[in-house]
Formats: structure tokens, sequence, C-alpha cells
């Protein structure tokens, strides 16, 4: 068997691969996270309970009204995302302006409600939903085995961070979106409906978070408690790549699922902590985080 | 006589619980330049703010073209045709120059289109790539002043377009308010610099501790120097 640093191939590129497939859920979902952030001035802490209900999304939507797995790819983020927009209009609105500490314990507390809600329907223990026929079954690259669902997965997070990064780079609505994020009040007074923005946005983000939920739900056990397990990462994530910084939240994420990965092959009890160790030095070295201006 | 295009009226402004304006009141009529004279913190932004809807608590009346904007949204207000150019101008930093320029939405017809605007500034044209605030002091007022000018808005509101720049450059603004002004545009302009303001404006203006104190026509003002100096102490 091939060896590499001594550990035999084809764990160490297992573990590279399911490290890959983690970083693409991390990418997605501080991405939503930091783009929120960005014109909110929000940290969504039930952003991670709202990848859980894109999670039961696919669920339900199968047992209620009988769509598939690819339909739901579509409809679960839509129906989630207007249920974030309703959020923002009903809970959030009112506490703009105000310390974004509000904001803080507000979704936290969402968060908290969501949780409790879906355990108190499916229990803690949570519900299966099986891989789409057509993404059944393994590939075998020679060094490794690689199960079909993991690659969509990959490819289908790096497209969606792709189309997000060029929205926001490309075209008008992003432009708004940036000029919004500088200054709210001055967009404003330009001309630009910015409480809709704002509600669009959210929505948006929440929609990501939703979709990177539909798509672990083959994959992980579909329970109230899948978010909560991701969320502290993903916090992790958005503070390394730098607060509101798009780009950094993507790259950090893949990054920091890869060196979970390799911390799994050569440190085992060191991967649910490295995250955080990388976090640290991050913020002693760089507060402002590896692609964060100081503000 | 015709409506004024803009009639503020008994505006009073707050920020928190500090009392600004204390019953402002003036008029701007269809295709005039006016004024707004007064030291620093006599409350002339604050106006400006009000009229935009940025000042969230405030009372009295603001009319354009009749219709009272009180209570209207600041995009809103914006769309009924009045352009804002903010003191600290209003670039930004992660947007370049062209797309800077592209941001207001366009509000009515008759704006100017962005042959016309490239031609009265060169420099935003061979500029249009770079960031917003990578431009100097200068071209970065230009650039506030042609993004309201693209709108279609009718009255512009500008708020020491002159501070702090060169005064070869603050020359360039002056013709270019002329320009716009001979286009029909009206203007409400905010300065510290009557001098500079002699040169662009009908009417001006003074205002003191949130109130309008003094009226002086253009022709006027030479007679009325000793007045302005004690007024502005300068
Ligand atoms: N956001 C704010 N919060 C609290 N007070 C403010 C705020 N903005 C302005 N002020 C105060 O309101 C008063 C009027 O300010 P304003 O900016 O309207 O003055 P101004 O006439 O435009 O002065 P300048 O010529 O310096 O621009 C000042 O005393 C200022 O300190
Ligand atoms: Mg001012």
């Amino acid at each position: 068997m091939m060896m590499i640093f001594g550990k035999p191939a084809p764990l160490l590129f297992g573990q590279l691969l399911l490290g890959i497939v983690n970083g693409s859920f991390y990418a997605m979902l501080s991405l939503g996270l930091a783009v929120i952030f960005g014109i909110l001035n929000i940290i969504n802490f039930a952003h991670g309970a709202l990848f859980m209900v894109g999670a039961f999304s696919a669920y339900l939507l199968l047992h209620w009204f009988g769509i598939g797995y690819w339909p739901a790819l579509v409809l679960g983020p839509l129906a989630v995302g207007l249920f974030g927009a309703a959020i923002e209009r009903v809970l959030l609105r009112p506490i703009r302006g105000l310390d974004p500490l509000y904001g803080l314990l507000l979704t936290f507390g969402l968060a908290e409600v969501l949780e409790g809600v879906f355990t108190n329907r499916f229990g803690s223990s949570g519900v299966t939903y099986s891989v789409p026929r057509l993404l059944r079954g393994t590939r075998d690259l020679g060094f490794m085995y690689l199960p079909n669902y993991h690659a969509f997965v990959v490819v289908a997070a790096i497209v969606v961070c792709l189309a997000t990064w060029l929205v926001i780079e490309k075209t008008r609505l992003g432009a708004v979106l940036r000029a919004a994020t500088e200054n709210p009040a001055i967009v404003q007074a330009l001309g630009i409906d910015v409480p809709r923005l704002v509600t669009l946005t959210f929505a948006g983000g929440v929609a990501l978070a939703a979709l990177a939920g539909v798509l672990a739900a083959p994959m992980y056990s579909v329970n109230p408690g899948m978010g909560s397990s991701y969320i502290s990462i993903v916090f992790a994530v958005v503070v390394i790549g730098g607060m509101g910084s798009i780009g950094g939240a993507v790259f950090t994420g893949f990054l920091l699922g890869v060196v979970e990965g390799f911390t799994k092959v050569f440190y085992p009890p060191g991967a649910a902590t490295v995250a955080f160790v990388v976090m640290v030095l991050v913020l002693l070295l760089r507060p402002a985080g590896l692609f964060g201006r100081s503000r | 006589m015709n409506t004024p295009l803009l009639e503020v009226e008994g505006l009073q402004a707050w920020y928190g619980e500090s009392h600004i304006l204390h019953g402002m009141g003036f008029t701007v009529a269809e295709g005039e330049v006016v004024t707004l004279l007064g030291r620093n913190g006599a409350g002339k932004s604050t106006t400006m703010k009000s009229i935009m809807g940025l000042v969230p608590r405030r009372q009295g009346s603001i009319r354009f073209r009749g219709r009272e904007t009180m209570g209207l949204p600041p995009d809103r207000v914006a769309r009924l045709g009045i352009g804002f150019c903010p003191e600290e101008r209003g670039i930004f930093a992660s947007l370049s120059v062209a797309e800077n320029l592209m941001l207001p939405p366009v509000v009515a017809p008759g704006g100017l289109d962005l042959a016309a605007i490239h031609e009265l500034f060169p420099n935003l044209a061979e500029r249009a790539q770079s960031g917003g605030t990578k431009l100097s002091g200068g071209e970065q007022q230009m650039l506030a002043i042609a993004r309201i000018l693209r709108t279609g808005a009718r009255l512009l509101l500008l708020d020491e377009p002159t501070e702090g720049l060169a005064p070869v450059i603050v020359q360039e603004i002056g013709r270019t308010i002329r320009t716009i002004r001979e286009r029909g545009y009206t203007v409400l302009l905010v300065e510290q610099n009557f001098r500079f303001a002699a040169t662009v404006a009908d009417r001006h203006y003074v205002v003191e501790h949130g109130r309008i104190v003094d009226h002086i026509a253009n022709q006027e003002l030479s007679a009325r120097m000793e007045d302005l100096h004690a007024y502005l102490g300068v």
C-alpha cells in the first residue's frame, strides 16, 4: 500500500475529501453569515438553526408533498428564505439601529426556539433522508474511493460560492449591497429602498444556509442539533477570515475543513479543537482576520 | 406667484436630546441657486439632512413642488426628484468610479446621460475602473455631483462642495455649478466661503443657531460685507 508521511494513502485522501466536504458546508454557511453581518451588523446566531431547518425542509417536502431531492434543492431554500424575510421584517427591523448585542441575543433565542420546536416534533435523534438515485454509488479513483454524492456536494458548494461572489462583485445589485454595507444612510438618500434591500439580503443569506442544509440532508442524520455542531466552527471561520469579508469566508471555510481533515489523520484527538486553535492564533497575530479590514 | 420648488417652514430638528434647528424657514424657486451661509455648527448640514429625511426627529413642514415630504423615508424623498451631495461626499470605497456613478436610480426623465457627464467631467471617464476613494478630493466631489445629475432630479442639495479643496478645483466646481444652473437645475448650496458663494448664487440665507437670521440678494452682497463678516466671524 502507498504511504504518505507514514500514513496509508487511502486514509489520507479519504480524510482530505471529508475535510473538503465539511469545508464546503463551512464555506456556504460562513458566506451567508458574512453577507448578513455586512449589511445588518448582526451576528446571526440562528444561522445554524436555519441550516437545520433547511435540511428538514427537504425531508418535509418529501413526506408531506412527495417532492423529491432535485426540486427541494430550489424549493427548500426558497421557503426557508421567505421565512427569513419574515424574521427580518417582524423581529430584526424593530431593533435596527440599537446596539448589535440585541440582535445577537435575539437570534440566539431564535435558534433555541427553532431547535426546541423541531426536537418537540421529531425528537432529538432526527430522521433520515436518502441520497438521490442519480448520485448513489462510489467511484474508484485508484488511490481512494469517492462517493458520488460527496463529489456533488463539493462541486455544488463551489458553484454556489462562485455565483454569490459574482453577484456581489459584478452586478448592480451587488454594488448597491456593497455601498449599503459602507453607508446605508447615504445609499437610501440616493433613492434606494434600503430597508427592502436589508430584508432581501437577510433572506438571501438564510436561503444559502438552507441550501447547505438540503445538501447536507442525505449525508448526515437530519436532526434538530445538526446546526449547532456546525455553527461554532462557522463562527471560527468568520473570525479567521475577517468579519464581513466574502472571499475570506469562503476560502477560510474550505481551508479549515482541510486542516481538520489532516488533523484527523495525524493527531486525531486534536481534530475537534484545531479550528479554535487556528482562531486564537489568528486573533493574536491579525486581530482583523486574514482578509478583514480593521474598522 | 408660482409655488416655490422647495419651501421649508418652521423646521425643528433634534439629534437625540440636543435641539439643533429652531424653526428654519426659507424657499427656493425653480431655476435658482440659493445658499445657506453660516458658521460651523450653525445647523446647515442638519437642514440638508432634514430635507432628505435623514434626521429622524424633526417637526415643521418641508414641501417640494407643493407636496409635503415630512414623514417620507429618504429614498422616497430622493425619488421625488431631489439629489443629495453630502458634506462627506459619500463616495464608496468598495465601488469603482463607474459603479459609484451608476449607483443612484434614475428617478425622472431629463437627467444627463453618460456621454454628457463624461464631457462635463472627463476625469471620471478616464478613471472609471479605479476605486471610488482612489480619486483626489476634487475628483470625488465631481463624482458626487455627477452621480446626482444622472438621475433626473431637478433640485440638487450640495453641502459645502468646496470644503478643503485647492483654489483651482474650487473654480472648477464654480464653473460646474454655473453650467448645471444654465441647464435648468435648481441648487441649494451650503457654504462657509461667501466669496465663492457670490460667484454662483442668486440669493443667500444666513443661518445662526438653527434659524435663518438674514436674507441677502447677491447684488446686495458687497454693500452688506460688514454684516456678513460679523455673521460668519471671518
Ligand atoms: N449626528 C449628530 N449627533 C449629534 N449632534 C450632531 C450630529 N451632527 C451634528 N451635530 C451637532 O449639530 C449642530 C449643527 O451641526 P451641523 O452639521 O448641522 O452644522 P453645520 O452648520 O453644517 O456646520 P459645518 O459648517 O461645520 O458643517 C452642531 O452643534 C453639531 O455638533
Ligand atoms: Mg455642515
